[in-house]
């Protein structure tokens, strides 16, 4: 059997987040602070199959785009192994590794950000795969005019600077510059967000255009769930860190598991004209400085007992292909159910 | 029925700039009633926020209202002047923008800066002025509000600021709230969260409120009305219901279709192809018709002209979408 294009072992990745002046003051006089660690991505399974669509959705600061980033090779994490193909990244050779990294590319939120400024956009999309040797020098000019048109661009605007561009064509010369080292894995950061929704659906379909043609495989990141449905395969949720539910896109948006899930689906706004009572889920994701004990989720969750405020509930499979991390499913038949104060769960 | 408390007619904000004057706002005309939300939906450019601005009093050089009226309870505001405008504004006219620094200020405590707002329009004691500045933090869902209050900016979340901003915006019982994408920047669980706590605000004050976005699935859910803008233009406006369940413009049903939430996955999404004309190069007659599937000679010759349609709705365009079946019986 041929092994998965991505495997994610146990992965994590920690920040250190240094004292500040007043901190270090504070310590001179004995407070005896340290240096806070942030676990932005905290333990994560994850195998993504050759041309499937994966999408990774949370609230803000959940570790998506840390997340994507060790993906795409450009963190490395600072627990567990990312495989490619099968083979450990972190313990391949210099030449295997520029190819994997090449293998793997990252598209960036804000595309004027992520561009050049200085530069023409024919260097910014020609420039490195005439560096890494993909194509002859003499050649790039035909090859970035090809690859500006199989993302919709005209071609003639090649000599232009990124300012020139209005957001959605910058999104598309960000695209294109990913695409001209010729990847097999695009790992997508936000990268319709900024655009307003009938350019956002030209991109979307440009991307689904490009996954059919190049046989790509897409990790796509989104905090817009709306967008998530849509393009993906498959959804992994997280909150804090960890992934909490993975499963294929329709059945976690039919009958979604977790009850974070449950509550991020119950907020999405829907184009159905209905005054709606907004709201179910109480309070602000927690600071990831210092997480809630057990499940993350258990200060916002309506189900939660006393075992969720100890114990981490593990990633388990509750149906083919199905993942959630709850306590709840172990303890059937209780769902859907209520927590009473005293922490005991009422079937309802 | 009762005067509008929000009344906008034929509203045209201009800038001079070095292409020339242009024009943002091309001809407005809206009514919001108390109680009422207006949902102005549109993409980037198409002349949300200064329509907003306009309503406020905020339009500064090198722009200027260049005709039209805009009516506060049947009292005209344009053409005041500057002092007049400020004596409305924060009383019985408040905004809340996409960032809340906007309107609070970094260096202040949020105690402060909600006594003088309150202090600023009436003579109430600070004592009583910082008690109602508490309610007003309860009632946006900030825990601990006594203690919030001696708190700076800085120290609130996104979400959290942006309820302070709200909170602030409200303080004087406004009888119009302009909220320009007050939501946009924030997570859908806060956004859920805040739309909520403005619901339920608006309802019982019965403020009348205009929310501009550019996000039409937050507007199907919060507004009564909604009035679609391009380039400059109302093109379309009526329920909600109606409005998104059977759109007229072609521009609306584009939108609609645009949508991901809406559509199989997978399957492409319905695109308008194109991009919004920048003002400056506004193409003759509908100012749409380059992107339009429908567009005919008429089209590209002739502005279509405000058109009425049962249900209370309205579309400029010489050849609106026909109704669907499912609509029409
Ligand atoms: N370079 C860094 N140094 C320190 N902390 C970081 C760094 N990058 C990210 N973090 C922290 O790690 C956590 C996860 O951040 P990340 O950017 O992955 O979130 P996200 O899910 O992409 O959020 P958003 O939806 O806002 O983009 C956050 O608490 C963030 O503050
Ligand atoms: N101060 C200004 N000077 C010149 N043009 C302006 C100014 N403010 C806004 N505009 C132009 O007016 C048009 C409408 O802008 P705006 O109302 O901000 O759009 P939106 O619908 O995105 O809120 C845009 O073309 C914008 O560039
Ligand atoms: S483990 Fe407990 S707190 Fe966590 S989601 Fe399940 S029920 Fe809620
Ligand atoms: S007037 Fe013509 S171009 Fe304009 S929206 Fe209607 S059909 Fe399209
Ligand atoms: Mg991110
Ligand atoms: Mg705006």
């Amino acid at each position: 059997m041929t092994p998965p294009i991505l495997t994610l072992e146990t992965v994590s990745k920690r920040f250190v987040k240094p004292l500040d002046a007043a901190e270090k003051v504070a310590n001179l006089f004995g407070a005896g602070l340290r240096a806070q660690v942030v676990r932005a991505v905290d333990d994560v399974n994850l195998t993504i199959a050759e041309g499937e669509v994966v999408g990774l959705v949370g609230e803000s600061g959940c570790g998506k785009s840390t997340l994507g980033r060790v993906i795409s090779g450009i963190m490395d994490p600072s627990e567990g192994r990312v495989l490619y193909r099968g083979a450990d990244v972190a313990r391949m050779g210099g030449k295997e590794r520029r190819a994997t990294d090449l293998a793997v590319q990252m598209i960036f939120q804000d595309p004027m950000a992520s561009l050049n400024p200085r530069l023409r956009v024919i260097d910014i999309i020609g420039e490195a795969p005439v560096v890494h040797g993909l194509v002859e020098a003499r050649d790039k000019e035909a090859y970035v005019a090809e690859i500006m048109g199989r993302v919709g661009l005209d071609a003639s605007t090649r000599p232009r600077y990124p300012h020139q561009f209005s957001g959605g064509q910058r999104a598309r010369i960000g695209i294109a510059r990913a695409l001209a080292v010729k990847p097999q894995v695009l790992v997508c950061d936000e990268s319709t967000a900024a655009l307003d929704v009938s350019i956002q659906a030209q991109v979307l379909n440009l991307f689904m255009k490009l996954r059919h043609e190049l046989n790509l495989t897409y990790v796509f990141v989104s905090h817009d769930l709306g967008v998530v449905e849509h393009i993906s395969d498959r959804v992994a949720v997280m909150y804090l860190g960890r992934i909490v539910e993975l499963s294929p896109t329709d059945e976690l948006f039919r009958a979604p598991n977790h009850p974070y899930t449950q509550a991020l689906l119950d907020e999405v706004p829907r184009l159905v004209a209905k005054k709606r009572k907004f709201s179910s889920l109480k309070g602000e994701i927690p600071s990831p400085l210092d997480p809630p004990s057990g499940c993350h989720f258990h200060p916002r969750c309506p189900h939660a007992f006393a075992r969720c405020k100890v114990d981490r509930p593990a990633l388990k499979e509750i149906a083919p292909g199905r993942f959630s991390a709850c306590h709840l499913n172990e303890e059937a038949p209780a769902r859907p159910g209520r927590a009473t104060a005293d922490g005991a769960v009422l079937a309802s | 029925m009762a005067i509008p408390v929000l009344d906008v007619d034929n509203l045209v904000v201009s800038f001079g700039t070095r292409e020339g004057e242009l024009t943002a706002v091309n001809g407005v005309t809206f009514q919001v009633h108390a109680g009422e939300v207006l949902g102005l939906v549109g993409e980037s450019g198409s002349g949300k926020s200064v329509t907003g601005l306009a309503v406020m009093g905020l339009i500064d050089a090198p722009g200027r209202i260049a005709s039209g009226s805009i009516k506060l309870l049947g009292e005209e505001l344009v053409g005041r002047s500057e002092r007049e405008l400020r004596a409305i504004r924060g009383k019985r006219i408040a905004m809340i923008f996409q960032d809340p620094m906007t309107t609070l200020n970094p260096v202040l405590r949020i105690d402060t800066q909600m006594i003088e707002a309150i202090r600023a329009h009436e003579s109430v004691s600070e004592k009583a002025a910082r008690d109602r500045a508490r309610q007003a933090l309860a009632q946006v869902g900030i825990p601990s509000p006594e203690e919030r209050l001696n708190a700076y900016p800085h120290q609130f979340s996104g979400g959290m600021r942006q309820r302070v901003a709200i909170a602030t915006a409200l303080l004087n019982r406004p009888a119009v709230l302009v909220a320009d994408e007050p939501t946009t920047a924030l997570d859908v669980t806060i956004q859920a969260q805040i739309l909520a706590e403005v619901q339920t605000l608006a309802a019982d004050h019965g403020t009348a409120m205009v929310w501009i976005t550019h996000d039409l699935s937050v507007v199907a859910g919060l507004a009564d009305r909604i009035a679609v803008m391009y380039s400059g233009r109302i093109v379309e406006t009526g329920p909600v219901e109606g409005v998104l369940d059977a759109p007229i413009h072609p521009y609306t049903n584009g939108l609609i279709g645009s949508v991901p939430s809406r559509n199989r996955r997978g399957v492409p999404l319905a695109q308008i192809p194109g991009m919004a004309p920048s003002l400056a190069r506004v193409p003759p007659g509908c100012p749409f018709n380059p992107r339009c599937a429908r567009a005919t000679a008429t089209c590209r010759a002739d502005m279509p002209g405000p058109t009425l349609y049962e249900g209370d709705r309205m579309a400029r365009c010489h050849h609106p979408v026909p109704a669907p079946e499912s609509a029409a019986a």
